[in-house]
């Protein structure tokens, strides 16, 4: 019972900080109920036995990522963001297709099947630790993909330097 | 096999590298294209050696088309009469390919004109390897293009341009009758394949075809059409009229494709068909009265045309016929043989009057000439030993090819009789004007200005080089058909016999003599008159002229046939191109078309284009719908 | 125990308010932090369906998730910094240089 109350207060917070990051008016506002929100699916993760996923979620998503939006934000001149409309004029468009996809995605959950379990049990996994498990895996079966995420990273920092250079 | 395969490949390599890096190769084409066809020369000779050891080739090597019971391959027929054409066709064009370094050496399109070429020698020679119709019909057509594209080498100027137009529009008349030919043997044989048609030919005997009310033999029909063909590329009447225009190209061209080779293409298929057209008399007497008469016709022209170039193309004409009229009378080895010693005399005659262009300064006109023996003697003696050769004087290669046809002709009955005394006929006319470009442009004295007097040299080695070794083949391609009578065996008509047969002979080795002794007669009639006129008496060709002067009129204008086919083809169709397509089709219908389709579409697009209004919310908006509807889909799809 | 139904709708809800944030917002910051948004939802899907089915996998491709969204992020903020530069605005329907 204890997890379930856990995870119901989890779900309304995170879907309050969803939405209070796609109304705010200030860009910085938005960046810092995402920044609690990420620490929240942080937290999530730790629920689901994914430690080391928990670890970089908030080391690259909280710590990087979003303190790259925060930069971009001073870089840029926001005085009259405060005094613009937000939304586009059709916005009850959007939230009509909005809901539409989650309902959809809700009616069509309760008809999953699950598949066959794999061999990577809770206590398999504790026996090596969770960093390990999916180091492994990474390095041997998934060494070509992970390769190839090397590759678009690389292609990110290229771009956005040729992007972003002054002319 | 390999070998076999390359012969047509290395020219086919040599048209590729030359006319995709033509600018990076430029002036070193030759450098390309001459190995090519010299390794195919050799290849030729080994499948000589190879036939002669009794290797005969019928192989398919790549299935083309395949669809429903209609099967095409590439394959490659290797027999006594391919190789007769492997070696006449890969010796002339590797002599033109050595020529044309010299006499293309200033041109601006010296690597065009190296690939292109290349490119006829593939052709040929898939026409003439080709173990079924359709690749003969492949290479019959590819040759036809590159003969187009050779005639207009100098598309800048508008006769040249005009005389490929001309030949390729006069050759889709015969060709279409060829083609209407391959279709009719496959509706009636189910197949294209040579092995297959002459087995299952004799079986069509007797049957008719109704077409239109009328019932033809089929045999005939067949055949018939299959002659339309050679009509057009041999250029036999009445579609003759584009060979003496096609010597608008340049010279090298004349000789290899409008006297050698290409023209040949049309008695080669007759030979090649032989088992089809030996079982139509109808059709066979028809091919000998068109070649018979051709080759009188052409001649009587020669007699009078002041154009160098354009004599020796009526003089082609005269000789196609000759080899046509030799398959009409069922000599097939005769008509093969003396395509096999024309090649190299009329190559080298073609070879030869590019040399004296070349010293002209392209003066074609044999009026304006005389006296260039004292100034090109390697061109003159080539030259004249050509033209002995082709008057028939013996011991020269035209002289037992020429005698071959007409004792055969002499042998095929009354009709025969008829044909052959017309041959002679012919022989003596040969004589006449070959002898007559002689005395007029060798022998006197120079008729032109003192500036083109002071030009005449003689051409380069590369040049005579080419005319000498021809000069062996002209005087001594024929001393391998020498008939019995003569103590000869006859080695070419044996070796061909596999493939074409023997010719019945029913006369007697007097009546060979005879035969031989008019036509000798004949041609040293022919060359006196030719000295009598234009050496010893120069008036009298000018009384004679005079004297008739509607005969030689008409003979000027060459029948007037291309007067006949403007009035009777060329105005109606422009005609009715200028009125009917232009304005009418064109003007009407398909600019209506052409205007309203697109001002719908335009009006349409006006409304549509409102969709795209640059927002990217908007366009998200539509991926997102989208994505809704695929799920949707997907999850009725599986709750199903 | 929390059945894997309800981290998806979890996710799907999170899902769903990314894309409205995408569609509906006027500023190119907040439409690309709304792209994070549900590029997170995702992982947290995967990351249930991994647990449930005790499989890796899952998780090794949200390693590759969380990659590709550094990349977007990095790009898009590039993007986002040159446009602001050449043309001084950061709203969407102020950009409509493809219009029909």
């Amino acid at each position: 019972m204890t997890p379930k109350i856990f995870f119901i207060y989890f779900a309304i917070s995170m879907t309050f900080m969803s939405v209070m990051v796609i109304t705010r008016r200030n860009p910085v506002h938005s960046v810092l109920w995402m920044i609690g929100l990420f620490f929240h699916i942080a937290a999530v993760y730790l629920f689901l036995n994914a430690e080391f996923l928990a670890a970089v979620q908030i080391i690259l998503y909280a710590g990087a990522i979003m303190v790259l939006f925060l930069f971009v934000i001073m870089m840029l001149n926001l005085k009259e963001e405060v005094v613009a409309p937000r939304f586009i004029g059709e916005w009850p468009i959007g939230v009509a297709l909005g809901i539409a996809i989650i309902t959809m995605i809700i009616y069509s959950v309760f008809t999953i099947q699950p598949g066959p379990v794999g061999e990577h049990t809770i206590e398999a996994i504790q026996k090596t630790t969770h960093a390990k498990a999916i180091g492994s895996l990474l390095y041997t079966k998934y060494i070509f993909p992970f390769e190839i995420a090397s590759l678009v990273l690389l292609v990110a920092v290229v771009g956005a330097i040729v992007l972003a250079k002054k002319r | 096999m390999l070998n076999y395969v390359l012969i047509p490949l290395l020219p086919l390599a040599a048209f590729a590298v030359n006319i995709l890096f033509s600018n990076a190769i430029g002036r070193r084409a030759h450098l390309i294209a001459l190995p090519a066809v010299a390794g195919s020369f050799l290849l030729s000779v080994y499948a000589l050696i190879g036939v002669q050891a009794g290797t005969i080739i019928n192989q398919d090597i790549y299935s083309w088309i395949v669809s429903g019971s209609f099967k095409a391959s590439i394959g490659f027929l290797i027999d006594q009469l391919t190789v007769v054409m492997l070696i006449v066709v890969t010796s002339i064009s590797l002599l033109v390919h050595i020529y044309s370094v010299g006499y293309m050496h200033d041109d601006d399109g010296y690597a065009r004109f190296f690939s292109y070429l290349s490119l006829f020698t593939f052709s040929m020679l898939m026409l003439v390897m080709s173990n079924n119709l359709l690749q003969l019909y492949f290479g019959w057509e590819a040759v036809g293009l590159c003969s187009y594209l050779l005639i207009g080498f100098w598309y800048e100027k508008k006769s040249a341009a005009d005389a490929g137009k001309k030949a390729f529009i006069v050759n889709r008349f015969g060709d279409f009758g060829f083609a209407l030919g391959i279709l009719l043997i496959f509706v009636s044989l189910g197949s294209v394949h040579y092995a297959d048609i002459f087995s299952g030919v004799g079986a069509l005997q007797g049957r008719t075809i109704n077409i239109a009310g009328f019932n033809f033999d089929l045999i005939t029909l067949i055949a018939l059409l299959l002659f339309c063909g050679a009509v057009g590329k041999s250029a036999q009447m009445p579609l003759h009229v584009w060979l003496p225009d096609a010597m608008e190209g340049p010279t090298p061209v004349s000789a290899l494709i409008h006297a050698a080779t290409m023209v040949t293409a049309g008695v080669f298929m007759i030979a090649r068909f032989n088992p089809v057209f030996t079982l139509s008399d109808t059709a066979m007497a028809v091919v000998a009265i068109v070649g018979a008469s051709t080759s009188l016709f052409a001649a009587t022209i020669a007699l009078v045309q002041n154009d160098i170039k354009r004599i020796i193309a009526y003089s082609t004409v005269s000789q196609l016929g000759y080899m046509v009229l030799a398959c009409g009378v069922g000599a097939f080895g005769a008509g093969v043989f003396h395509l096999f010693t024309h090649a190299y005399f009329k190559a080298l005659l073609f070879l030869g009057a590019g040399s004296v262009m070349h010293a002209m300064a392209g003066n074609v006109d044999i009026q304006k000439m005389g006296g260039l023996k004292k100034y090109m003697p390697a061109t003159y003696w080539t030259f004249l030993l050509a033209s002995l050769s082709i008057a028939g004087v013996p011991g020269f290669a035209g002289f037992f090819s020429k005698d071959e046809i007409l004792w055969l002709a002499y042998n095929n009955g009354a009709l025969g009789k008829v044909l052959w005394a017309s041959g002679t006929l012919v022989a003596a006319l040969t004589a006449f004007y070959s002898f007559r470009i002689i005395f007029l442009a060798f022998h006197g004295k120079f008729r032109g200005t003192a500036e083109e007097e002071h030009h005449l040299h003689e051409s380069p080695k590369v040049i005579t080089i080419p005319l000498i070794l021809l000069a062996v083949g002209a005087v001594s391609a024929g001393w391998i058909g020498i008939p019995a009578a003569f103590g000869g065996a006859n080695h070419f008509a044996e070796f061909l016999a596999p493939v074409v047969g023997h010719s019945a002979v029913t006369a007697s080795h007097t009546e060979e003599m005879m035969v031989v002794a008019l036509s000798i007669a004949a041609a040293l009639g022919g060359i006196g008159m030719a000295y009598l006129f234009y050496s010893v008496k120069p008036c009298a060709p000018l009384i004679l002229a005079g004297m008739f002067r509607k005969v030689y009129r008409l003979l000027w204008n060459k029948y007037y046939i291309d007067e006949i086919y403007d009035a009777i083809l060329v105005r109606p169709s422009k005609w009715a191109a200028s009125y009917l397509l232009v304005r009418v089709t064109d003007g009407r219908i398909i600019e209506g078309i052409v205007n309203g389709v697109p001002s719908m579409i335009k009006a349409f697009g006006d409304r549509l284009r409102k969709l795209q209004s640059g927002n990217l919310q908007h366009y998200a908006f539509g991926m997102v719908a989208g994505l809704f509807v695929i799920l949707t889909v997907i999850f009725i799809a599986v709750s199903r | 125990m929390v059945p894997l139904s309800w981290y998806i709708c979890l996710s799907a809800v999170i899902f769903g308010i990314g894309g409205i944030g995408f569609l509906v917002r006027r500023n190119v910051l907040i439409m690309l932090m709304s792209v994070e948004l549900m590029l997170n939802s995702v992982n947290i899907s995967l990351i249930a369906f991994s647990h449930y089915l005790q499989d890796l996998k899952g998780q090794v491709l949200v390693f590759f998730v969380i990659t590709v969204a550094a990349a977007e992020a990095a790009i898009g903020l590039a993007i986002l910094v040159a446009l602001a530069r050449n043309k001084s605005v950061l709203h969407t329907d102020e950009i409509t240089e493809m219009k029909g």
